[in-house]
């Protein structure tokens, strides 16, 4: 029963690419490409991959899909001029060959996979009780490759550094996205008042809760930045301009605190980012709770986007 | 569990050629920028599929390769938004969201500092 | 088959005749206000039958009320994400 599943949910994941391809309008290429990320949270799960299909909601369709949508939105007015650019038919023939040459490899690498697959499966149950969480992917995060980790909080401090890099001189250092203006009296701010605690709690716990169950603080983390997006969205909070001190210390919090603790285990424990014996779940805990503000303020101003406002 | 592997492999496969597809044949960025996250979409799950076949000690799948999973997934969103805002700053800029080389001069005067 | 679990297959089943007929509303009704009324149908009771027939596969009251939790958080976006739809469709001008 399983495989039908399985097989269904493959043939409609395809579809939903193929449409992404396909659709004439831009706007629906996006729509398309949100519902193929929200399956593929399906298949995540079909993958027993539950931490994996959390970030995949979060990040890979809900905070891209945000920030494609925005972008379709303001890109409307391209429509016609990308449509007079269509490629000829020799172009779309070497498309062709190129996407079949890669799809046949992959699917030769897939067939070819060793039997008995190779796993770091045992040896990481074994050394999980070292490290204090249940979690083997929370472990894996922050003890084994914990220094990926880290390397990954900084890509993203450096992604909003980009974009905040390509604003334009009158609006430097200051507030990014347009004012938004939403009836105070409507919907949209009745969701803005009725949602945010109710994401606050979901927010914290996953977060908490990624130590022995799936979860964790990326998953956390977005789930925070999105409430505080939909405060902005109805006009409830405003964007604070990107030259306040107390908003880049809150971003480099949390790699300060996980470089610190990378120094320190060098010091102390002999290599960089060891644990010494019995620090493993207290330090994870700092560097958790140091992370998740800085990682949701981080996501947070990425969709926010470039600064067009000057402070005021 | 070998079967669900193989079969979200070869699925992931095609998706990596759709995406592939979809980058050289559509003129538009934006599109550009989606089917690129469709191919990172379909090597994720290419790796999920390893990850599933080696699931052991309990588990459902591999940890190892899962945890590295949401790292990709996170630096695929932060070079998508990157991305995403080049673009809106090239159309800001420009007045036409084009990679074409020899795109005609846009109509409007360009009123912003750069 | 025990009874709970033959609640589940007809209170689950039931939910998916709504979101079946949901989305043919989507695809066959004229205008944007008229696929919104299908959307509705499958979002709140669609869902809510689905809900229901998986309480009793639950093990323990908090993973009930975390079920119920999200059906109704679903029905607060869907009800306030609808009525933004229906407001853009109607009049494009800034956001209410």
């Amino acid at each position: 029963m399983t495989e039908a599943l399985n097989v269904g949910l493959a043939l409609v994941i395809l579809a939903l690419a193929l449409w992404t391809v396909v659709a004439r309008d831009t706007f629906a290429a996006v729509v398309g490409f949100v519902a193929y990320g929200l399956l593929l949270t399906l298949v995540w799960v079909q993958l027993r991959g539950i931490d994996v299909a959390l970030t995949e909601a979060a990040l890979g369709s809900g905070l891209t899909g945000a920030l494609l949508i925005r972008a379709a939105a303001r890109l409307r007015k391209t429509e016609s001029a990308a449509r007079a650019e269509r490629p000829g038919v020799l172009t779309r023939i070497v498309a062709l060959l190129a996407a079949g040459c890669v799809t046949a490899a992959l699917a030769v690498a897939v067939l070819a996979l060793p039997d008995p697959a190779p796993t770091l499966a045992p040896e990481t149950a074994d050394n999980l009780a070292a490290t204090g969480v249940g979690n083997p992917i929370t472990a894996v995060l922050l003890a084994f490759r914990a220094m990926d980790t880290m390397l990954e909080a900084i890509v993203v401090l450096f992604a909003l550094v980009g974009v905040w890099s390509l604003a334009p001189d009158r609006a430097w250092g200051g507030r990014p996205g347009p004012l938004q203006r939403a009836d105070p009296d409507g919907i949209l701010a009745y969701l803005a008042r009725a949602l945010p605690p109710v994401g606050l709690v979901v927010g914290v716990y996953i977060f908490w809760i990624g130590a022995d169950l799936p979860g964790g603080k990326f998953q956390g983390a977005t789930i925070l930045a999105a409430m505080w997006l939909l405060a902005v969205m109805a006009g409830l909070a405003d964007a604070p301009p990107v030259s306040r001190t107390w908003l880049r210390l809150a971003l480099v919090g949390g790699p300060v605190v996980f470089i610190a603790v990378g120094v320190a285990g060098a010091a102390y424990a002999g290599a960089f980012l060891a644990y010494p014996d019995g620090l493993a779940k207290p330090l994870i805990k700092v560097i958790e709770w140091a992370l998740l503000p800085s990682l949701a303020v981080t996501l947070a101003l990425i969709l926010a986007g470039v600064p067009e406002r000057t402070s005021t | 569990m070998t079967d669900a592997a193989t079969l979200f492999g070869l699925c992931a496969a095609a998706l990596v050629g759709i995406g592939v597809y979809a980058l050289i044949v559509n003129p538009q960025p934006l599109r550009k920028i989606v089917a690129f996250n469709v191919v990172g979409n379909g090597v994720f799950v290419l790796f999920g599929a390893i990850a599933h076949r080696g699931a052991g000690a309990g588990w459902g799948g591999d940890p190892v390769p899962q945890a590295l999973l949401i790292t990709g997934l996170v630096v695929a969103f932060s070079a998508t938004a990157l991305a995403v805002t080049l673009l809106l700053r090239l159309f800001e800029e420009a007045g036409s969201a084009t990679l074409a080389p020899d795109a005609p001069a846009p109509a409007k005067p360009d009123t912003s500092d750069g | 088959m025990s009874l709970a679990d033959l609640f589940t297959v007809v209170a689950v089943s039931a939910g998916a005749v709504f979101f079946l007929a949901g989305t043919v509303g989507l695809l066959r009704f004229p205008d944007a206000l008229t696929r919104l009324h299908a959307l509705t149908k499958a979002d709140n009771l669609g869902l809510g039958l689905v809900v229901l027939g998986l309480l009793p596969r639950v093990d323990g009251v908090l993973g009930g009320l975390k079920l119920v939790a999200i059906w109704l958080l679903a029905l607060l976006a869907g009800a306030a994400v609808s009525q933004l739809i229906a407001r853009a469709a109607r009049s494009p001008g800034p956001r209410g």
